[in-house]
């Protein structure tokens, strides 16, 4: 009896495969054109991480062969490193206020700048997404935040008695978070930035004209009603860009506060990365600091978009 | 006499209607305020360091500091030329070589991903549904959690200390792919069922009825390949001197101390110009390939 069912389902199974097998042959010529792309993308995005979860079990150091260590770096990380804590901590920190405080600050402004008439517009675009399109002008604040008497920032609060002596703004552990956390703020207005703002102009008008008529009283009630349930794609595509940036910050935390930092204060996952794979050639370590990055982007861009896709429902 | 008052009652009409009717004039004037407030502290750190690197030497060493140069000079950005032309590796060398990389690189994913976006935008296949959602997941984690096997693949192809290890894997950039992607879709279908009853092959519909009809999308996967390849730096992969980048001189000038300064300003106001002036310039179309950039699910 139970064999009967079994040769049916695959004798249905078969049949299922000799479809997909014509499908895919009628459509040979979309798996060409594909072709080139999938293979690099396969190369360089998909094969690291299968590679970095298998090396993570490893000891690995490019000029001897792998050995296998089971999880054993994975307890180092967790018991034994105490760098990597502090830097899971930065990470942490610097993800938490930075990454929701920039996702809501490039919709404000979006939202904000979408009423202005079209040449402002394009001018205060490009005003707010220089820092993140220009990609490195942040280096312009190891200058403004230097350390000597000479640093206009030490010298302006010094010529305003507010301190009488330099600060060595990117030594002291005291400040070197904080600055950071600014500077990744004010680049945080990135390509969910502009997704905000393409999305906001293509609202069809007559919503709003629906919504005068049924009686939005102002620009909060008619954003929470109108403007945010229609921009729920762009809402998506703006977080997985936040969060992506968010945990992934190393350059300008390494770039302003120095490599290897004081008291490792400014150290952040990726920084730490960098040590073992780049410095140490401790490809092993390295690809479980990695695979860790890895989960906790993936888990973190899944939890916030089951929250997302709640927004006006 | 009373045509003009006609054509003003119309301007005051006009203007009337373009605001919409639930704003208070108080909240708009207070929106302009804060907007100007915030524009200014943005754009404060570009007029530094344009300032900066437009200073002279006495006055980059000044207390307090200025922020305008009193008496501009373009004596910095010649140094850069001049001055090392004599040192082992020429600046104009980082400069062929990123210029080299970034026309190289952006070539190749224009032209390799578009090709995959549009039999992913516009025909049904087995397996189109789950590549597309593998490159979206990849816009999740890319970047560094890639960095250390990347660096193992390429070692292992042979391409260290070669272009090739900053070119090809660029030709993959996931976000570029995705965007051109969605908006294909927004392509009608009817444009390539005609060509395609007039005959042409996939290739001629591709090349010659699709490409020409998204050009908003290239600029955008332009310039965000430009601005990834332009500001790489790539330490990792290229060790010779004379292979490294602009953004590798940066740091090695600033690196030089204070009295390398206003160089550095200079190098810096180079490398920041290219991705600003292509994005000044092609900003709308950028917009509005973001309009269809949304992650439906």
């Amino acid at each position: 009896m139970s064999s009967k069912y079994f040769d049916k389902y695959v004798t249905l199974r078969k049949h299922n495969a000799k479809v997909a097998w014509k499908k895919a042959k009628i459509s040979k010529m979309c798996y060409l054109f594909l072709a080139p792309y999938a293979l690099l993308f396969t190369m360089f995005y998909i094969l690291p991480v299968i590679n970095s979860i298998f090396f993570s079990f490893t000891y690995y150091n490019i000029l001897e062969p792998a050995r296998f260590i089971g999880i054993h770096n994975y307890v180092s990380l967790i018991l034994e490193d105490d760098v990597f804590l502090i830097g899971v901590k930065n990470t942490f920190m610097i993800a938490i206020i930075t990454g929701p405080l920039g996702y809501v600050l490039s919709f404000l402004f979006a939202w904000l700048i979408n009423e202005l008439p079209r040449w402002i517009r394009a001018i205060t675009i490009v005003v707010f997404y220089a820092p993140s399109i220009s990609g490195t002008l942040y280096t312009v604040f190891k200058i403004l935040f230097q350390g000597d008497y000479y640093g206009p920032v030490n010298s302006i609060l010094i010529n305003w008695g507010i301190i009488d002596a330099p600060i060595l703004w990117f030594n002291d552990p005291r400040y070197m978070l904080p600055i950071c956390m600014v500077i990744i703020l004010w680049m945080s207005l990135g390509a969910g930035f502009l997704s905000f703002v393409a999305g906001l102009q293509g609202i069809d008008g007559s919503q709003y004209e629906a919504g005068y008529m049924d009686g939005v009283k102002n620009r909060w009630q008619e954003l929470w009603y109108i403007t945010l349930p229609n921009m729920k794609p762009m809402l998506m595509f703006g977080a997985v860009m936040t969060i992506t940036s968010s945990f992934g910050v190393c350059d300008v935390t390494m770039q302003l506060c120095g490599y290897p930092s004081t008291d490792y204060a400014a150290r952040t996952i990726v920084t730490h990365l960098f040590d073992y794979g780049f410095s140490r050639f401790e490809m092993g370590y390295a690809c479980a600091i990695a695979t860790m990055l890895f989960l906790i982007m993936i888990l973190c861009n899944k939890a916030i978009q089951s929250l997302l896709r709640r927004v006006g429902t | 006499m009373s045509k003009k008052q006609n054509e003003t009652e119309v301007v005051k009409h006009h203007l009337i209607q373009r605001r919409k009717p639930n704003r208070s004039v108080g909240g708009d004037i207070g929106v302009y305020i804060f907007l100007l407030l915030v524009g200014i502290a943005m754009v404060f750190p570009l007029v530094f360091a344009i300032n900066m690197s437009l200073k002279p030497l006495d006055e980059l060493f000044m207390f307090p500091p200025k922020v305008f140069a009193r008496n501009p000079t373009l004596d910095n950005f010649a140094d850069l030329f001049v001055n090392m032309s004599k040192s082992t590796v020429a600046f104009s060398r980082y400069v062929f070589n990123t210029v080299f990389i970034t026309a190289v690189g952006t070539a190749g994913h224009l032209l390799i991903a578009s090709m995959g976006a549009f039999v992913l935008a516009k025909y049904q296949f087995p397996g189109n549904q789950t590549f597309f959602k593998l490159v979206t997941t990849a816009m999740m984690f890319t970047g560094y959690v890639t960095q250390i096997p990347n660096y193992i693949i390429i070692s292992k192809l042979g391409w260290v200390d070669t272009f090739w290890a900053c070119i090809i894997p660029a030709f993959a950039f996931p976000m570029g792919f995705f965007l051109m992607k969605q908006f294909m879709e927004g392509l009608p279908s009817t444009l390539i069922e005609a060509a395609k009853i007039d005959g042409a092959s996939e290739w001629k519909v591709f090349t010659k009825i699709v490409m020409p009809n998204v050009k908003p999308a290239w600029l955008t996967m332009i310039i965000y390949s430009v601005q990834a390849l332009w500001n790489n730096q790539q330490a990792t992969f290229i060790f010779s001197e004379e292979k490294k980048t602009l953004v590798y001189a940066l740091n090695q000038i600033m690196g030089g101390g204070i009295a390398r300064t206003g160089q550095a300003q200079a190098v810096l106001i180079i490398v920041i110009a290219v991705p600003i002036t292509i994005f000044m310039f092609t900003e709308s179309q950028i917009l509005e390939t973001m309009a269809s950039s949304g992650l439906k699910d």
